[in-house]
């Protein structure tokens, strides 16, 4: 697999090469598709390694494309203040089971984004410590980020609750 | 390693004390923020939070789904109240990078000039929002009244003072009105006066000092683990910014510096503001400069996917007649694809994250929002802390509703 002359990505491929299953740069924006059972070790080791370094979890988000398989995709956005370069790495997620391991224990900052991903898109953090709702309320039904969730459909929550 | 919530060490609890919960918010008059925390109490002190946000929750990313392209950019304007440029700056520059389009020099400028306004605006409503609520009222009028001259100016240049979806898709709306180099050097002028007023009755403030020295203090090992920017990283001593990182725009061609703090604590997150205003408005002046210097020119890319035919041949001929009905009702097809794109807002890093799947409607848009992510770690601040720190360090992590809970 190429490595479009990004760092981080050929330490990717140099020392985990095998967890990778495809990469691109489009619009120069290095991305790995990795092993979603591996993420957590492809993440301990990009954050670690000295040559990637990556301290920030800038942004952790999902996407549902309900033709693919798997359907969804947990999308990892990582920056190094160090090396000042960034990586962004993907996971494809079944519909059943829909889940993926956390990595809040890497970044702390992976909670509340992870705690949202479930809330939108329903996918299990497994590991998590707190896995809430955050945006929406805990009586809600469905996860409005997915693509089958009508944008018409309403479900207020009317009245004083005690 | 994330870090458990517990009291910090040398903590003592009185005895024989039960613990309170004080539930503050989703509206109360001293946050200007809509958010709701549920406070553990040991009599005055701070023994944990647990901050639920989601009051303003709207689905932007739904409704950005179901639009065109085009359509999304008024919902980026409803992020922020303060500083709408900015969002309307970074969602273009993400959907550009897609299209893999480069604007005009002149279009550059002015974003750059349009943002650095919208910074200010931003910076000049925490620093006196947290004035107020400290009940000081004359620095937060101040304040305001600079914000005020401000938003007179967003309004000279895109008929909006709030609300202004100014930037386009490879472009802005339309050039800067004639006179309006002179009025921005008047306004210039005077917010720096402004605030040098609020500086002589605030920064040496007995009261003022006495409240934000040393509270909210963090450690910057922990902000990076929570993936904290903007002012917040930058008052405890990392010069992490998006503008002198990877420059977008044009700010590797002007000159302005990163302030940064040392201790970390509220006191030193307002300097860096303080001082990152009047960067702001030494960026406004070159670019001002700049934009004399290059003289007129179009401020929108030519390419036929974004742009709009002149309506001399909209009216006269039949090809752009039909290539205006498209763009409007359609807007551009943006190429298959994923973006990120990362601007440095007022808050903090404001990142447009993209997808395309060749279609006139986007496929995802993510806005990865620095309110949100900075609140994170509000309750490591202020554990141990009393309750009345709680007020001086949510104004300064500035979390704004429409954003955060997007």
């Amino acid at each position: 697999m190429d490595d479009f002359g990004s760092t981080p990505l050929r330490a990717l491929l140099g020392r985990m090469g095998d967890a990778v299953r495809e990469t691109h740069a489009h619009r120069g924006d290095a991305t790995a598709t990795v092993d979603p059972h591996r993420i957590v070790d492809v993440m301990r080791f990009l954050r670690d390694d000295d040559t990637t370094r990556f301290e920030m979890l800038t942004d952790l988000t999902a996407a549902d494309y309900p033709t693919r398989d798997p359907r969804f995709e947990v999308i990892y956005h990582l920056y190094s203040i160090h090396h000042n370069h960034r990586l962004r790495i993907k996971a494809g997620v079944p519909e059943m089971p829909c889940q993926i391991e956390s990595i809040a224990e890497l970044w702390a900052s992976a909670n509340w984004m992870e705690r949202e991903v479930w809330d939108l898109y329903g996918i299990r953090f497994r590991n998590h410590p707190d896995l809430r709702r955050i945006l929406l309320y805990e009586e809600f039904e469905g996860h409005p980020l997915r693509k089958d969730y009508a944008k018409e459909h309403r479900q207020p929550l009317l009245g004083p609750r005690n | 390693m994330a870090q458990e919530l517990l009291p910090p060490e040398g903590f003592e609890r009185d005895l024989h004390a039960e613990h309170q919960v004080l539930n503050m918010g989703p509206s109360h008059p001293a946050t200007h923020g809509t958010v709701k925390f549920l406070i553990e109490l040991d009599g005055e002190n701070i023994i944990d939070i647990d901050i639920q946000v989601g009051y303003l929750h709207r689905g932007f990313e739904k409704e950005c789904e179901s639009g065109t392209w085009y359509q999304a950019i008024p919902y980026t304007d409803r992020l922020n109240y303060n500083s709408a440029i900015l969002a309307n700056t970074g969602y273009c520059l993400a959907v550009e990078k897609l299209l893999g389009l480069e604007t005009p020099e002149r279009c550059q400028w002015i974003r750059t000039m349009a943002c650095e306004i919208s910074r200010l605006s931003d910076h000049l409503t925490r620093c006196g929002a947290a004035c107020l609520e400290m009940q000081a009222m004359t620095p937060f009028l101040y304040g305001i009244e600079a914000r005020e001259m401000i938003w007179d100016l967003q309004e000279m240049m895109c008929g909006a003072r709030v609300t202004t979806n100014f930037v386009r898709i490879g472009g802005v709306k339309h050039d800067l009105p004639a006179d309006f180099g002179a009025r921005c050097r008047d306004t210039v002028a005077k917010v720096r006066g402004l605030l040098k007023d609020f500086d002589d009755i605030v920064t040496q403030n007995r009261i003022f000092v006495d409240r934000l020295r040393g509270t909210g203090a963090i450690p910057k090992e922990l902000l990076i683990q929570y993936a904290v920017t903007g002012p917040l990283l930058r008052a405890a001593g990392v010069p992490l910014d998006v503008r002198k990182d990877e420059p977008y725009l044009k700010y590797a061609e002007v000159d302005f510096d990163v302030p940064i703090g040392e201790d970390g604590d509220n006191y030193d997150r307002y300097l860096v503001c303080v001082e990152e205003m009047h960067q702001s408005l030494r960026i406004v002046e070159q670019c001002l400069e700049k934009l004399e210097a290059i003289g007129p020119g179009p401020v929108n890319v030519d390419d036929p996917r974004v742009r709009w035919p002149a309506k001399g041949r909209v009216f006269n001929k039949m090809e752009e007649l039909i290539q205006q009905f498209k763009a409007v009702t359609e807007g551009p097809m943006v190429p298959a694809g994923e973006a990120y794109q990362a601007i440095e807002s007022a808050n903090g890093e404001l990142g447009f994250y993209v997808v395309s799947d060749g279609g006139a409607v986007p496929c995802k848009v993510r806005c990865r929002p620095p309110s949100f992510i900075n609140l994170q770690p509000m309750p490591h601040m202020l554990r141990g802390a009393l309750l009345a720190d709680l007020i001086p360090t949510f104004d300064f992590i500035n979390m704004i509703g429409g954003e955060c809970d997007r």
